[in-house]
């Protein structure tokens, strides 16, 4: 099915909506076109393009709600799937937390749509892949990368007057490059609303580059390391911590944000000062819808961690009414402020530390403290009198974002980034900070 | 590895409860009616025939319907049900010596020729950046067969009120134990697949699998502290007759300290254990670190195994096909040549196989009509093979493919996964009890908990649910705060004893990620519990205040 204008949405929300006849009702109606191309060993391995348009609609009768989706839009199949939900609801148990859905919504637009992107075809996809295979080819390297573009379309409306159309597109782009002695490997990952902000040739040049001078790595004994990490390094470490900031789990007293003897921690001091992070629907880099669908209601610029305290937590419609606090849409994008530097600068004012590239199969190994452990992958160097001295083999570290937060030395300049597991759109900084704490070796490259 | 994203579901939820979503909620009585076999065969000769005549050397056709439950509960509320169907066809292709694949949900002759005229034309596309042709080992045509999960009681039958009732008593049980609160989750998956291809199958396939995980908080408000225990439950292949629990099914941990399960599973009974011991471990006694024997239990050793066994020998990873993702292995394509690539002591033995009953590999044929199959990764201690597909299987110098080809869904292409691949059970008689009397030092581990491997398979690091502390023989007090950390080669050869085949049983991992785009899988590991001896162990308790 084509991606859908706000009319056209708008009539079935409208027809779905008559036929309900339960206290309420909500829909949300979602569909993308993804194209993707991979490929592996400097040849095309597999190349795509799924189209998928779903209808969501969710009833509730009293206290009791159901849920039923299907991906059909012939009047029979709306008729349908409200009978699902209502059938559902009526079957479910009362839940003593019901809430109901918000009523209208003020949604500021956010531009989160590109012409460029929308247009991307199978040949775009084709030559993304070839710059890397034939840049790699002819430089006796091994290219291995995905390519995936995106164009969507999100719809939210409820029988309360709310009503949400929006646009959406997305590219994202990862390559590995290995020598042909699998001695070395590098990687690079770039993410972009409008695919005319990425540059393929000169991704697949970082990868390739690193590739060459990861090679032949020393070890450096494990211990706490003053380290410089790029914003891949951290992205995953960042979006498990702000994924514990539910002040719910915090009350109860479960989350590395309650407090001793009860509540929680906002508005105390935990992060080092220089620490500011926001969540922004309309930020100029990572713009994301302006309302979250699993409340419909509207996102707003607002503050995380202000000058290294908490300065907000997210509370769902439930918990705000029962502590008196106010709910607003979850955040879709997390903006950590950075400084003007590059990471080559940053290096050049370090007299003794370790460059991370990226980190890597990140788990959280204590949720009270947010530790987590994962390791260093694709790039990692000693820097010694502001100058890259020489690749070292990769470390497993055991360190919690809180503890690595507090430790800031320096902020680079914020890069536009998708976490690998992160459902947050991401503008972090590099980050050079003390005490990393690499705790043993890999053999890996 | 084992993911851990999920996607919201719930508003209500407040976020707190995620489950994955695989498709469009549908209500359950509509799960049982399959679709017709004759039509499916009409499907799948449209698509061969369109393929064959736009020049595809060789056509595959998957017709599949994807039909899940999930209820996901908190305290004494449901917080969610979710019926889903996710119905569509995938066609691959090669042609020009290229693969293409291309998937379509409408299941009409025309749109599923059209989409493989698609697949045939992206082929030919990506020959172009094509190095070599793609070389598939044989496979004789099977006709028209059928296969299924063998299971005693159709999850789809059982009323959702029976389930979440089951689940809201095991929260309750856990909670009254000691646990502050507790979320319980019910998975239950039915994947109904047609497969026909130019080789002459039609087969027609319907699996069954589930999985209950729960975790127990408890919380000590005047401390600030908190600790979790998880369920110790298996995902298993089979059907809801898994929670009809028999004496039979409950193993009795080394010492007694705990209830362990196999072939059946009483959620209750574990929650209540969970409740009381994720109380205990708030005041336990938190670990020194240093070097330990340590005493591992299946439910905890399938994780290790999976990671350090499971993916260091899929080819594709040892060839460089998931170089961008997963990674690659370090157990080489030399190591294996050789012959005498010591990958563990001589007691270990790892066999893959696709057939086990209840497992969650067990299949009839693979997602390429090959027929599932049993044969040795590491014989003695050496590694001995690999697992391999259609395509890769001349790459080993084998005559046919190992049938570890897999698709998660009708709109994704089918690849290299991981079958079953179990640790074979000690040959000298010994049960836990026995395997602990040696041990001066040691930690009895059970349980599932936290996992990290490196992206060549060689640094990892494990935590768990249950920690013991072994002294001289005896099983002493709870442990926390425990992590072991080893290289998978070390680790393996630090092996030197193993119960026999009556604690031999199987845990599993229910979303295996790999693939660009990411593709889950189910997969089971056997053990019985194991020793190894002088391994790393860490302290994980940190301050952050």
């Amino acid at each position: 099915m084509k991606i859908l204008n706000q009319e056209e949405t708008k009539r079935i929300a409208d027809k779905v909506m008559s036929l309900s006849k339960a206290d309420e009702c909500t829909v949300v109606i979602t569909g993308s076109r993804t194209g993707n191309i991979r490929y592996a060993r400097n040849a095309v391995s597999t190349a795509g393009l799924v189209e998928d348009t779903q209808l969501q609609v969710q009833v509730a009768f009293g206290k009791k709600q159901g849920t039923a989706i299907i991906n059909e839009f012939d009047d029979k199949s709306l008729e349908k799937v409200v009978r699902r939900a209502e059938d559902l609801a009526r079957l479910a148990p009362e839940n003593p937390e019901f809430m109901p859905t918000p009523d209208k919504q003020a949604f500021k637009e956010s531009d989160t749509f590109s012409k460029n992107t929308d247009a991307i075809d199978p040949e775009y996809r084709t030559q993304v892949a070839a710059y890397s295979i034939e840049a790699c080819r002819k430089a006796g390297l091994v290219a291995a990368g995905f390519f995936t573009d995106q164009s969507s379309f999100e719809m939210i409306a409820n029988s309360r007057g709310v009503f949400g159309h929006q646009l959406q597109t997305g590219v994202d782009f990862t390559c590995t490059v290995r020598t042909q002695d699998g001695r070395g490997s590098g990687w690079v990952r770039r993410d972009a609303k409008d695919v005319s902000r990425f540059d393929p040739r000169a991704a697949a040049e970082v990868a390739m580059e690193k590739a060459r001078r990861s090679m032949d790595a020393k070890a450096l004994e494990p211990g706490r390391y003053t380290v410089i990490l790029e914003p891949a390094a951290t992205s995953d470490l960042l979006a498990y911590m702000f994924n514990s900031f539910d002040a719910r789990s915090a009350d109860e007293g479960r989350s590395f944000l309650a407090k001793k003897g009860g509540g929680n921690r906002l508005n105390e001091k935990l992060f080092d000062e220089q620490v500011n992070v926001w969540a922004d629907p309309w930020d100029k880099d990572i713009p994301v819808l302006p309302w979250d669908n699993g409340t419909m209601l509207a996102r707003e610029r607002m503050d995380i961690i202000k000058g290294g305290k908490i300065a907000s937590m997210n509370y769902s419609p439930y918990w705000a009414k029962k502590q008196g606090a106010r709910a607003v849409g979850a955040p879709g994008n997390i903006v950590m402020a950075g400084g003007s530097k590059s990471t080559e600068e940053l290096i050049a004012s370090t007299k003794k530390g370790v460059l991370v590239t990226r980190t890597w199969y990140i788990r959280l190994v204590d949720p009270q403290t947010v530790l987590l452990t994962g390791l260093t992958r694709d790039g990692t160097f000693y820097i010694e009198n502001g100058k890259i001295k020489h690749p070292i083999k990769n470390f497993r570290f055991n360190e919690s974002p809180v503890t690595m937060l507090n430790n800031i030395e320096e902020l680079g300049r914020p890069e536009v980034l998708a976490g690998d597991e992160s459902q947050f759109q991401l503008l972090i900084p590099a980050m050079k900070v003390r005490d990393f704490n690499f705790t043993s070796l890999s053999d890996a490259v | 590895m084992e993911r851990r994203t999920f996607l919201k579901v719930s508003a209500a939820a407040g976020g707190a409860l995620m489950v994955p979503v695989f498709g469009n909620a549908i209500a359950a009585e509509e799960l049982l009616n399959p679709m017709a076999r004759q039509f499916k065969k009409q499907l799948a000769d449209a698509a061969l025939n369109a393929a064959t005549k736009a020049g595809a050397s060789y056509c595959d056709v998957r017709i599949g319907r994807y039909l899940n439950q999930f209820i996901t509960t908190r305290d004494t509320r449901v917080e969610n049900i979710v019926n889903t169907e996710s119905s569509g066809v995938g066609v691959r292709v090669i042609a020009n010596g290229a693969y293409g694949f291309a998937a379509t949900n409408v299941m009409t002759m025309d749109a599923v020729a059209d989409a493989a005229r698609q697949a045939v034309a992206i082929a030919r596309a990506n020959a172009r950046l094509q190095s070599e042709p793609v070389q598939l080992a044989p496979v004789k045509g099977v006709g028209e067969v059928a296969w299924a999960t063998p299971f005693k009681k159709d999850w789809r039958s059982v009323p959702v009120k029976d389930k979440a009732e089951m689940l809201i008593a095991a929260n309750k049980a856990g909670m009254e134990a000691g646990a502050s609160f507790m979320q319980s989750m019910l998975f239950q998956v039915n994947q109904q697949k047609y497969f026909a291809s130019t080789d002459g199958s039609y087969i027609d396939q319907d699996f069954h699998r589930l999985w209950s995980p729960f975790t127990a908080t408890a919380v000590d408000k005047a401390s600030g502290r908190f600790r979790t225990r998880d369920g110790l439950s298996s995902p298993a292949g089979m059907g809801y007759e898994f929670f009809d629990v028999k004496p039979e099914h409950k193993v009795r941990a080394a010492g007694g300290v705990t209830q362990l399960y196999n072939g059946g599973y009483d959620i209750i009974e574990d929650a209540r254990a969970a409740g009381r011991q994720a109380r205990e471990k708030l005041t336990a006694k938190s670990v020194e670190p240093g070097k330990y024997d340590l005493v591992l239990s299946p439910e905890h050793l399938f994780l290790t195994i999976h990671e350090s066994v499971g993916h260091a020998t899929e080819l594709d990873r040892v060839l460089g096909y998931e170089a961008n993702y997963a990674g690659t292995s370090f157990a080489t394509l030399d190591k294996w040549k050789g012959r005498n690539f010591k990958y563990g002591s001589d007691i270990v033995n790892f066999v893959a196989d696709k057939t086990t009953p209840g497992s969650l590999g067990a299949v009839g044929y693979d997602d390429e009509g090959v027929a599932g199959k049993r044969w040795d990764l590491i014989k003695d201690g050496v590694l001995v093979n690999y697992q391999a597909t259609r395509d890769q299987a001349h790459i080993i110098g084998e005559k046919e493919s190992h049938g570890c080809s897999y698709a998660d869904s009708w709109s994704n292409v089918q690849f290299q996964r991981m079958p079953n691949v179990s640790l074979a059970a000690g040959r000298k008689q010994m049960t836990p009890d026995e395997l602990v009397k040696d041990v001066k030092k040691g930690i009895y581990i059970m349980g599932r908990g936290s996992y990290s491997i490196d992206q060549q398979r060689y640094n990892f690091q494990f935590g768990g649910q249950l920690f013991y502390e072994i002294k001289d023989g005896k099983i002493g007090p709870m442990l926390n705060d425990v992590a072991y950390q080893s290289n998978t080669q070390e680790f393996w050869n630090s092996c030197t004893a193993m119960c026999d085949q009556r604690d031999w049983r199987m845990g599993g991992s229910f979303f295996d990620g790999k693939g660009q785009p990411s593709q889950v899988s189910a997969v089971s590991h056997g053990s019985s519990t194991t020793r190894f001896n002088g391994v790393n162990v860490i302290n994980t308790a940190r301050k952050i205040d």
